[in-house]
């Protein structure tokens, strides 16, 4: 037996941790839905890509689902009003975000009314072309619910041109603490399916598969009733974390990998997350915006942990609130989290707005936060392990430090998802993620340095060829000023000549 | 063939140049920050040790034996060496610009290397023909190159290891080949 | 004695020789190295780096008497670059490293004097006699060579706020 056991240990790719999940009590309480709270907080950037452009003036009237921004570029979103009220500002707010910058944001006063304005008629989504449903999806501001926030248009759109023949609903949610995936699954199983069909007419693509890790035995039970034997497969997978990121859960349910400088569409597949799937069959069912969605809030610290539905633009300091405070007034409180405690952002203070893409709020106490001094490396090769994309984080990591980027790139920076298995396992607790991401946003900075010195390059020419031309200019315009004078002084010399010449002629 | 092998292994590895008979060691400590110079330099000294042993040989052999001119040895084997690194830094500085632009300085003291001229003494000493002369400069050249290239790795693994700020840089670098020394020596129980 | 300095005069001359005829062929027109700098670096000219021009700020980090890093508007990406075409190591965190800085006109100062406008590089400053003049941050490479033209020192250096898109994680300090 123990020898069956080595070889499968020999064999398995035994990638990604088994961190405590701590997904209950928060899972087994049902969802509380928070009343639209006085202000609400958009900012324009939302999402990956380009932020979205105001098109509303301060002091204006906007009702619920009123477009208040435009997407602007090609990979971007729309943002909606999420309930009725009064434009009164776009200044300047903390994003969630671990730089603790700020980011323009609308601020709305509600009216209290939340009151619906005119939304798109409702149609019958299978009579619809995919490029429509791209067009309904895109209007209404649908983004990757799962945390990266990507348009879901975009890829909806750039499915049915590449030709996808599966497509992937993930429902791991492998990060721990977070619930709000779980929560949906077991509440709206059959709002999900029919979202998924939707998706799969819009794709063009034959399977469904939804995988949804194993410690959720309800929602998969839930899930596997609504779906019925039609062409969704729930399929559960192995709790496992990153079980939950794109390529991983794609070598799972489809045993293909997907290439390292590649997408998903380069091998036919497509992800969603099941919370964009109810997104997207509310935006082509019923015409409605992305305007609410569900936010656990979880931690040691937490009162009351649990799933609520919040509106987008509500301040987490509301919602904890509203969840029913901290404990103890948050004195034991050690880390604010806004998304998931692997991947999502430590947050400077409670004031900062929930955005589409905001899975959880966590309150962390000391005993959840692994705070301790990092020690040297002692290259016991565990990051290696549980690195789920097979890189090398001990060796990227010391090339990082001694600023050695492109050695680290030849090591598959490029393909380091930031997951944080390494830095999780590490038992000198170096903060291996931090080295990487920190990598990530220095080569992006030199490639923008680059792009400016490139474009100086052209202004530089530029003006070179204008001082240039001015100068010919004023050479030509001298030369030709002199050639105008001299041919007047030519005139007037042959004029007074052939006056002489009469006055001779005469005189003679 | 079994002598021939038996020289440039003997050459290479049990009487190597730089870690054995200790000559040439500038360019080592010199040149060995990077992989990609380290072996840049090694074919630069390859190609001027094989070179500088052949026209040494010829010299010894045709102009100073018949002569009786045996003290002007060091002078004129310099002179050819000069002649030939100088010639060996044109080729590199129109092929390989960059080449010679990380080597630089060492480049043209390559003509001081005291492994080119040590080779090409020698070789008189040991009074050996023209092929073996040949063949005992490229066995050493071999050496010299093998030694760059792995003093080189470990001087690449030393630049990412946290070294004690009173061993940066040269200090650790001494340490390392005398430890790559030390095991060195292991060679010369070999009985060849 | 004879036959010695008539063979060292033989052999010195016989290698002269054929060294001189090497020399015809290999011969390298110019510093190629200096022109593949030269692309690279942003051509504007600005006399940052104390030379006159970018010219002379290649051939000096090619002779070795500036440091890769001597190019402010280059950044870290050229001098690493430049550092990876030559061979050198560079100390990066040596790089003066306060964040960008572009010039800023503050308009209750500035007279319309046009002499800002005529010494940019980068054309990056717009503005008509007796008109207050404006800077294009998108143009302005930092130089600062307009500053000292500024007869009513309208004209400041003012840091580029780092903003969401911008900015990079720390790295972690080591332990």
């Amino acid at each position: 037996m123990g020898f069956m056991n080595l070889l499968k240990h020999l064999l398995s790719d035994d990638w990604g941790v088994h961190p405590d999940d701590h997904k209950r009590p928060a899972a087994d309480a049902p969802v509380r839905v928070m009343p639209v709270p006085q202000r609400l907080y958009l900012p324009l950037q939302q999402h990956l890509g380009g932020p979205a452009r105001p098109v509303v003036l301060v002091g204006q009237q906007v009702s619920k689902g009123e477009l208040i921004a435009e997407a602007q570029g090609m990979v971007s979103a729309p943002i909606h009003a999420p309930t009725s009220g009064t434009i009164v500002a776009v200044s300047e707010i903390t994003a969630p975000h671990p730089s603790g910058l700020t980011l323009s944001a609308i601020i709305l006063e509600a009216d209290g009314r939340d009151a619906w304005g005119e939304l798109p008629a409702c149609v019958d989504p299978f009579s619809l072309s995919p490029a429509e449903i791209g067009q309904r999806v895109a209007a209404a501001g649908v983004v990757g619910m799962g945390g990266a926030a990507f348009p879901s248009s975009v890829k909806l759109v750039g499915a049915s041109r590449a030709k996808v023949t599966t497509l992937v609903i993930n429902g791991g949610e492998c990060e721990p603490y977070l619930s709000c995936d779980d929560r949906l699954m077991r509440d709206q199983a059959a709002a999900i399916i029919d979202g998924i069909r939707i998706m799969q007419h819009a794709t063009g693509a034959n399977v469904a598969l939804v995988g949804i890790e194993d410690n959720k035995p309800e929602a998969i039970a839930a899930m596997q009733r609504a779906a019925g034997r039609g062409d969704v497969v729930i399929r559960p997978v192995p709790a496992r974390y990153p079980m939950g990121s794109e390529k991983q859960l794609i070598q799972v349910l489809t045993g293909t990998e997907v290439p390292a400088d590649g997408r998903p569409a380069d091998i036919g597949v497509i992800v969603h997350n099941v919370g964009t799937a109810l997104a997207v069959r509310a935006a082509v069912r019923e015409g409605k915006p992305l305007i609410s969605r569900l936010v656990t809030v979880n931690g040691q610290c937490a009162a009351y942990p649990g799933n609520i539905e919040v509106r987008i633009g509500t301040l987490a300091e509301e919602v904890i609130a509203f969840a029913g405070g901290l404990k103890g007034d948050g004195l034991g409180l050690a880390r604010r989290i806004m998304g998931g405690p692997m991947m999502g952002m430590q947050i400077p203070h409670w004031r900062v707005p929930v955005v589409k893409g905001s899975s959880g709020i966590l309150a962390l106490d000391a005993s959840e936060v692994a705070a301790q001094e990092p020690n040297p490396c002692i290259r016991c090769g565990r990051c290696v392990k549980a690195c789920p994309m097979g890189l090398l984080p001990l060796e990227m990591s010391a090339r990082i430090r001694n600023q050695a980027y492109d050695e680290a790139i030849d090591l598959g920076l490029k393909d380091c998802i930031a997951c944080g298995c390494c830095a999780y396992v590490c038992p000198s607790t170096i903060p291996l993620v931090q080295y990487f991401v920190h990598a990530k946003g220095e080569l992006a900075a030199q490639d923008r340095t680059k792009l400016r010195n490139d474009a100086t390059k052209k202004l530089a020419l530029q003006r070179q060829e204008r001082l240039a031309r001015e100068a010919r200019e004023k050479a030509e315009a001298a030369a030709r000023r002199k050639a105008e004078r001299e041919a007047a002084a030519a005139k007037v010399a042959a004029e007074a000549a052939a006056v002489n010449a009469q006055t001779q002629g005469e005189s003679a | 063939m079994s002598e021939i092998l038996l020289l440039l292994l003997s050459t290479a590895l049990v009487n190597n140049v730089v870690l054995i008979k200790f000559l040439g060691l500038c360019p080592v400590m010199g040149v060995s920050k990077s992989v990609d110079s380290a072996f840049g330099m090694g074919l630069a000294t390859t190609f001027v040790i094989v070179l500088a042993s052949g026209a040494s040989w010829m010299l010894d052999h045709w102009l100073l034996t018949p002569l009786g001119l045996g003290y002007l040895r060091i002078l004129s084997f310099i002179l050819v060496i000069a002649s030939v690194v100088q010639f060996t830094e044109m080729f590199i500085k129109k092929s390989s610009p960059g080449l010679y632009q990380s080597l630089g300085i060492y480049l043209p003291l390559i003509t001081t290397n005291c492994a080119v001229l040590g080779v090409a003494l020698l070789n008189v000493q040991q009074q050996f023909s023209l092929f073996k002369s040949l063949l005992y400069g490229f066995g050493s050249a071999l050496g010299f190159t093998l030694v760059m290239l792995i003093f080189a790795g470990l001087r690449e693994r030393i630049a990412l290891a946290r070294v004690p700020a009173a061993f940066a840089g040269a200090p650790i670098a001494f340490v390392t080949i005398s430890l790559l020394a030390l095991s060195f020596m292991g060679f010369s129980g070999l009985n060849v | 004695m004879i036959a010695a300095i008539l063979s060292l005069t033989l052999l010195g001359a016989a290698l002269g020789i054929v060294l001189g005829i090497a020399n015809k062929f290999l011969k390298v027109e110019g510093n190629p190295v200096v022109e593949e700098l030269l692309v690279m670096m942003p051509g504007s000219n600005c006399g940052q780096c104390g030379f006159p021009g970018c010219n002379g700020a290649a051939e000096a980090i090619v002779n070795g008497t500036a440091p890769a890093t001597c190019c402010p508007p280059g950044g870290k990406a050229l001098a690493s670059a430049i550092a990876a075409k030559l061979g050198l190591t560079v100390d990066l965190s040596a790089m003066a490293d306060d964040g960008p800085k572009i010039a800023v006109v503050a308009e209750e100062l500035c007279i319309g004097c046009c002499r800002c406008s005529k010494v940019c590089p980068t054309d990056a400053i717009i503005g008509a006699a007796k008109q207050v003049h404006n800077v294009f941050r998108e143009a302005c490479t930092g130089c600062s060579s307009c500053i000292e033209k500024c007869p009513t020192e309208a004209l400041v250096m003012r840091p580029v706020p780092v903003t969401l898109q911008h900015w990079v994680m720390p790295r972690p300090v080591a332990a």
